[in-house]
């Protein structure tokens, strides 16, 4: 192709599917077929479509692990470093470094740094919020969030060719397939 | 949340041939949609609506009223006096806060057991934990007298150069709470969010599309943000479940670090975690029957659920039960005078018609929830819930004015007659809760609708 080099006219080519099922198989023979920049949608999570498009691992989990431990770092250090450097103060002659009774807003400081990291970690990772996205400028994509399924093929992969991939998601037999403008 | 038939587990909801189904029959994913989203979106305003919410709004008028008439004047006001200090205001934190554990119970913690049923109640469930929150939130706030003041409470280097008392249950209270309300909005929002993105399709007016479209974030259903959304919302469960059963433990902690005699004593975590998940299943019911009704969602939340919240009453009312009887037994076998002249007058004293009371409306009356034909009638399933409301709200009564008026020194005992503006405070944060649900139920998807896509037989994915 002479003009490679230069941005693709397109965003890609999106098929469309019925079920979940034809869904899950159509993005498991484009992923064979060598294509990688892609990526199926779907109205509700579907475990086996993330593991089709070859995303297989999630990092919200250390987020949280993260935020959970910075939390209550964090928690019983505020409270050290209050009750015994800041301000030492003798309460009814305990020693100022209480530690079970710090235990309580250490806790809430974990669960609450480990939540608050995770629901924005989630959010960063997925790129959102995203108001605009070409996907949206295809009419039937609408239907992604009610009781349709969406194979994307982006104009981005190495392998993509007009002619060949388009030719490659008819053999999926979808319902229809859109070009993607950007 | 989505799950293969090889996940079944023993704890798996799976109902007997004769037992009604989780969802109606005959539904699919556009069906489920437009029931959901069509109640907000094209649903005219009703009657009932407006009436519910006329009513929800004079009480708000009312609460209002009462909090900038307390504001000019202070908590003198409220029947509150040396030694019974803690009065409606506690009374009624305890109470809201513990209803909305139910929300978050039903959220994380049956979500974590696979109990799929959930997905047609969490969404409102949660709403109803938010807005239980806001108002328990209130009460010690405005009982602090100066509630200009509320910032104190937290850990700031302010010029006085102090800091709060971290050994002291009060201030556990203001960092379980906030940690609570926290962790449950956000619980919420990221559980709205693919259902927002639903309703910015769906909806036809451009004002009402840009805003469910800026609150929806864009979401576009992709394989790998589902992934990540998965994981988190299944880690959120899991850390909303230690976090709900601190709130209520270091809620008692308020009572049980003192040296009150009825109040100091261990049973008092588990037995308030019990008796937050009891009133809060009553509350789920009683928002529930009424929503599935006049918004015909007879298919989605069926008898099925009202009958499993029902055995959860049953079971968290014997443990509430369990707890009444041995706070007696401890009273007596501990040899304490104290405890026992406590337990005394509980039973006898000026009090005594409230204990008599709570017993029945806790105890006795709910037992009927054993037969199968009276959790079959949402009409008794209705009644049996508000008995357990005043029931749970006597219990937080009882516990609180009983021990206060009548301590370790009879030069120091009291009583504690409430005013009108006790009540006039109480009522307002009920009409706040009526108000802000029926506004949510307006406004926003009641029913989680992309889970319940899930529990529809298509949503598996076939082995070719």
């Amino acid at each position: 192709m002479s003009h490679a080099q230069l941005a693709p006219p397109i965003y890609g080519l999106l098929a469309e599917f019925d079920t979940a099922t034809d869904l899950v198989y159509a993005t498991k023979a484009a992923y064979a077929a060598g294509y990688r920049k892609m990526d199926a949608y779907s109205p509700f999570p579907i475990e086996e479509a993330s593991e089709a498009v070859g995303f297989h691992k999630s990092r919200v989990p250390l987020i949280v692990l993260l935020g959970g431990i910075l939390g209550g770092a964090s928690g019983y250090g505020l409270q050290y470093w209050i009750n015994c450097i800041s301000y030492p103060l003798n309460i009814g002659g305990k020693p100022y470094q209480s530690w079970p009774a710090f235990i309580v807003p250490t806790f809430e400081l974990t669960i609450l740094f480990a939540g608050l990291c995770g629901v924005f970690g989630m959010f960063a990772l997925n790129g959102l919020p995203m108001p605009h996205h070409p996907l949206f400028n295809v009419d039937r994509f609408s239907l992604v969030t009610r009781d349709k399924f969406f194979l994307c093929v982006e104009a981005a992969d190495p392998k993509f060719d007009m002619e060949d991939t388009e030719r490659f998601m008819q053999s999926l037999e979808p319902v229809s397939i859109s070009e993607v403008p950007h | 949340m989505q799950q293969g038939p090889e996940e079944r587990t023993i704890l798996q909801d799976v109902p007997w041939p004769d037992e009604p189904p989780v969802m109606a029959p005959g539904q699919t994913f556009g069906s489920v949609t437009d029931t959901i989203a069509d109640a907000v979106l094209t649903r005219p305003i009703g009657l009932g609506w407006l009436f519910g919410l006329f009513v929800g709004m004079t009480l708000l008028g009312v609460l209002m009223a009462a909090v900038t008439y307390l504001f000019l004047v202070g908590v003198g006001i409220w029947g509150i006096e040396v030694p019974v200090a803690w009065g409606f205001a506690i009374i009624n934190f305890v109470w809201w806060i513990g209803i909305g554990h139910a929300g978050t119970l039903i959220s994380a913690i049956l979500l974590l057991l696979k109990q799929t049923w959930r997905n047609s109640i969490n969404r409102f469930a949660e709403a109803m934990t938010l807005f239980a929150v806001a108002c328990a939130g209130m009460f010690p706030l405005l009982h602090m007298g100066r509630p200009w003041l509320a910032y104190w409470m937290f850990p700031y280097p302010s010029s006085m150069g102090v800091w709060p008392q971290f050994r002291s249950p009060l201030v556990w209270d203001v960092f379980a709470v906030s940690t609570y309300a926290t962790i449950s909005a956000v619980f919420w929002y990221v559980g709205l969010v693919p259902d927002l993105a639903t309703m910015r399709e769906k909806a036809k007016h451009p004002l009402t599309r840009k805003i469910y479209g800026l609150l929806g974030m864009g979401w576009r259903g992709s394989a790998r943000h589902w992934k990540n959304y998965e994981a988190l919302y299944i880690l959120l469960a899991g850390i909303a479940t230690p976090l709900v059963l601190s709130v209520h433990t270091v809620v008692s902690f308020d009572f049980a670090v003192a040296i009150m005699p009825g109040w100091h004593t261990t049973i008092f975590p588990p037995y308030f975690v019990a008796g937050a998940i009891y009133s809060g299943f009553a509350m789920v019911l009683v928002l529930a029957i009424p929503i599935r009704k006049y918004y015909h969602l007879e298919g989605m939340i069926t008898m099925r659920h009202l009958q499993n919240s029902a055995k959860i009453m049953l079971a968290t009312g014997l443990i509430v039960a369990y707890g009444y009887a041995f706070e007696a037994f401890i009273a007596f076998y501990s040899g304490s005078t104290y405890e026992r002249f406590m337990m005394e007058n509980r039973w006898f004293g000026q009090y005594a018609f409230f204990y008599w009371m709570l017993i029945l409306c806790n105890i006795l009356i709910p037992q009927v929830l054993w037969f199968p034909k009276v959790r079959a009638k949402t009409g008794w399933l209705f009644l049996i819930s508000l008995v357990i409301l005043v029931g749970m709200w006597l219990e937080r009564f009882v516990i609180i004015v009983t021990s206060l008026s009548r301590d370790y020194l009879p030069s120091s005992w009291g009583h504690y007659t409430p005013t009108r503006w006790d009540y006039a405070v109480f009522f307002g944060t009920i009409g706040l809760f009526t108000t802000a649900m029926f506004i949510f139920i307006r406004i926003m998807p009641a029913i989680s609708i992309f889970e319940m896509r899930t529990l529809l037989p298509e949503a598996e994915v076939e082995t070719k």
